[in-house]
């Protein structure tokens, strides 16, 4: 089915309207372009998980097993007690609706059930239908009410309508995260064989090759090879790229996206730069090759799995410590898994500059920093040659990428960063950035082209922000430290806001730094004109 | 599995009509098919050139090129492979090409 044009796709969005029926009586609808398509069995058979052969959400009957109601009552009541998170989450909600227009997708379409209220009270009345004496006697006075196959397809397309941004848990009085509620939701489905292909096969990528696309080593290195030859075009500069280089001081770990996808790809370009200019003694793994872990969006042990393996490469080349890229869900797995699943790590050094001597304290137990801490510290002690002025013809905002603002409180850096390197910076209203950011509409493993309607729909919030800016200041450029960001704002950009271009920070950092010995510079690291230059080109 | 008979030949496509057996299953039919579907008039030597880089490139990486250096391999322009392939490199040249879909932050 063709994506409705812009002004046609909102038109019966009515965000006060009440269902004239109960929406326990609601059944799902799966149309085109608002689901994603089931995973292929055999990447789930790949990694040894249960899965339901060749089906697809919008058949009339899905193949469960036929004791699929035993699995997901055990499903439930395992989590129940292993998980207090979700165990409270469950128990303390008062219904006060804090958090029902917070949700980008309640408010790309209307449906009361992306509230993340009633997201969470999809699970939360079969706990009471099934686990409550007092519930199963009230039904649905009691807001309970009995497993059904229906429920499994209401839950497969709910949960995966929510990217686990956690926007609404900055509202919620009590700190509900929904974002764990679809996890353990997810979870529970994949106990039964349901998934989606799109968040799957990174999954087998990463656990099979070591990134989410799949890229063997030879394959990455004449990538990056590639872009080391267009640097040296426009800078005049050539760049030596270590690769698995034993004894390096710091592993660098980028997402994938960066060295595969435009415009990823220039962010890319950026690292390269500053690393150059610092003489940075770093490597880059061909192994550990992705700092994205598509695991995350299916199954903790799945995401528990795919980082332990950047772990295990830091120890083999025996780094001191480990330099992340600019990924989104990168970060909420360090901060606030990691811990959980491994402790602190011992064989590693707390990260330290080798450029300011910043101990990077914080960091201790994980010895992993962000990149833009790296760069915001390096920029405030003045030891970046930087150039802003090869910015001048970008006007840029910054979309907080959702992970690294609320996981982990991220909101300075980048903005510090930006404001060094270019000379044209602007926020967007108050209430779309920092903690309040706005989702992509694509997260959490959503980025899929068959779900375009839905995705357009869940990033208007955002897109409708940076609109703004667009008209009010000419902004014609969204930055963002996210590579799921960097994949899908140009859709959405080109739908909702056509003009404004997507960039990561370091991209901009990398047209800014002054390289010792390079030529003068007439393009960006994009091959377009510089302010001034466009006769020159 | 959907599948899709085209000249007496039976191909098994994924939902987004790519050939699910990959480039084993590849043939000149197949080709053809797909000519129809993205409405291309004649197969030039133009055309001939994407689909053998594409594939010469997944052979040797197991994953297509990106955009950039299909540009750089073919010497095409980004503007011209879509004048070539209406629907672009993946949509369009990939799936002519028997090459899966990309996957990941892309």
């Amino acid at each position: 089915m063709a994506l409705p044009k812009p002004d046609e796709l909102l038109q019966n969005v009515n965000l006060n309207r009440t269902p004239s029926q109960h929406w326990m009586d609601i059944k799902t609808e799966f149309k085109p372009g608002t689901y994603c398509y089931a995973v292929e069995p055999q990447v789930m058979k790949d990694l040894g998980l249960p899965n339901l052969g060749s089906w697809q959400p919008h058949d009339e009957k899905w193949p469960l097993p036929e004791n699929w109601k035993e699995i997901v009552r055990d499903a439930i009541k395992t989590r129940m007690e292993r998980f207090r998170s979700f165990k409270l989450f469950m128990d303390i909600c008062v219904r006060c609706g804090a958090c029902a227009d917070k949700c980008h997708f309640f408010l790309g379409t209307g449906d009361p059930k992306n509230m993340p209220v009633l997201r969470a009270e999809l699970i939360r009345s079969i706990i009471k239908g099934e686990f409550s004496t007092f519930a199963k006697l009230f039904g649905r006075f009691a807001g309970a009410r009995p497993l059904t196959e229906d429920v499994i397809k209401e839950w497969f397309f709910y949960f995966y309508q929510c990217t686990e941004c956690r926007r609404c848990s900055v509202f919620c009085p009590y700190g509900i995260d929904t974002a764990e509620v679809t996890i353990i939701m997810r979870e529970i489905l994949h106990e039964l064989g349901i998934a989606i292909d799109w968040a799957m096969k990174p999954v087998r990528f990463s656990h099979f090759i070591g990134n989410h696309i799949g890229i063997q080593p030879h394959t990455m290195k004449e990538i990056i090879e590639y872009l080391v030859a267009d640097i040296e075009e426009i800078t005049g500069v050539k760049i030596e790229v270590p690769f698995n280089k034993k004894g390096a001081e710091i592993l660098f770990v980028p997402p994938s996206g960066d060295y595969f996808a435009d415009p990823g790809i220039y962010n890319f370009m950026g690292y390269l730069i500053l690393f150059h200019h610092l003489g940075l003694d770093y490597t880059i793994s061909t192994y550990a090759s992705e700092s994205g872990n598509f695991g995350f969006f299916n199954k903790l042990e799945l995401a528990k799995k795919l980082h332990a393996k950047i772990y295990e490469e830091a120890k083999r080349l025996k780094v001191k410590w480990i330099l992340g890229g600019e990924c989104g869900h990168m970060w909420r797995v360090w901060h606030q898994y990691h811990n959980t699943w491994y402790g602190p790590v011992n064989f590693l050094e707390v990260p330290k500059s080798p450029i300011t001597g910043t101990v990077f304290e914080h960091a201790k137990d994980n010895k992993i920093i962000h990149i833009c801490e790296f760069t915001a510290d390096l920029i405030a002690h003045n030891k970046i040659k930087l150039d802003p002025s090869r910015n001048d013809h970008v006007i840029v905002t910054y979309h907080d990428s959702c992970n690294p603002a609320r996981a982990m409180g991220f909101f300075e850096e980048p903005r510090f960063i930006l404001k060094h390197v270019c000379n044209n910076f602007v926020e967007m209203p108050e209430n779309t950035i920092r903690e309040k950011t706005f989702c992509c509409g694509s997260g959490s493993g959503l980025n899929t082209d068959e779900y375009m309607e839905m995705r357009m729909r869940g990033g208007f919030p955002r897109a409708n922000a940076v609109e703004y800016v667009h008209k009010k200041y000419g902004v014609n450029h969204l930055a963002c430290i996210c590579a799921i960001d960097r994949a899908v704002f140009p859709a959405l950009m080109n739908y909702w806001v056509p003009g404004v271009d997507v960039c990561g920070v370091h991209e901009l950092v990398g047209n800014a730094i002054v390289l010792d010995g390079e030529k003068e510079r007439t393009t960006d690291l994009r091959y377009r004109p510089l302010k001034g230059k466009e006769e020159e080109v | 599995m959907p599948t899709v008979e085209y000249k007496g030949k039976v191909f098994e496509v994924d939902e987004d009509g790519f050939l699910q057996a990959g480039l084993d299953a590849w043939c000149q039919e197949w080709v053809e098919y797909v000519k129809e579907q993205e409405g291309i008039q004649e197969l030039t030597e133009e055309h001939w050139k994407v689909i053998n880089i594409l594939q010469d490139y997944y052979k040797k990486n197991g994953v297509a090129p990106m955009v950039r250096i299909l540009s750089k391999l073919t010497g095409f322009p980004l503007k011209k492979i879509y004048e070539l392939f209406p629907s672009g490199p993946g949509k369009g040249a990939c799936k002519m090409a028997g090459l899966p879909k990309p996957t990941g932050c892309v």
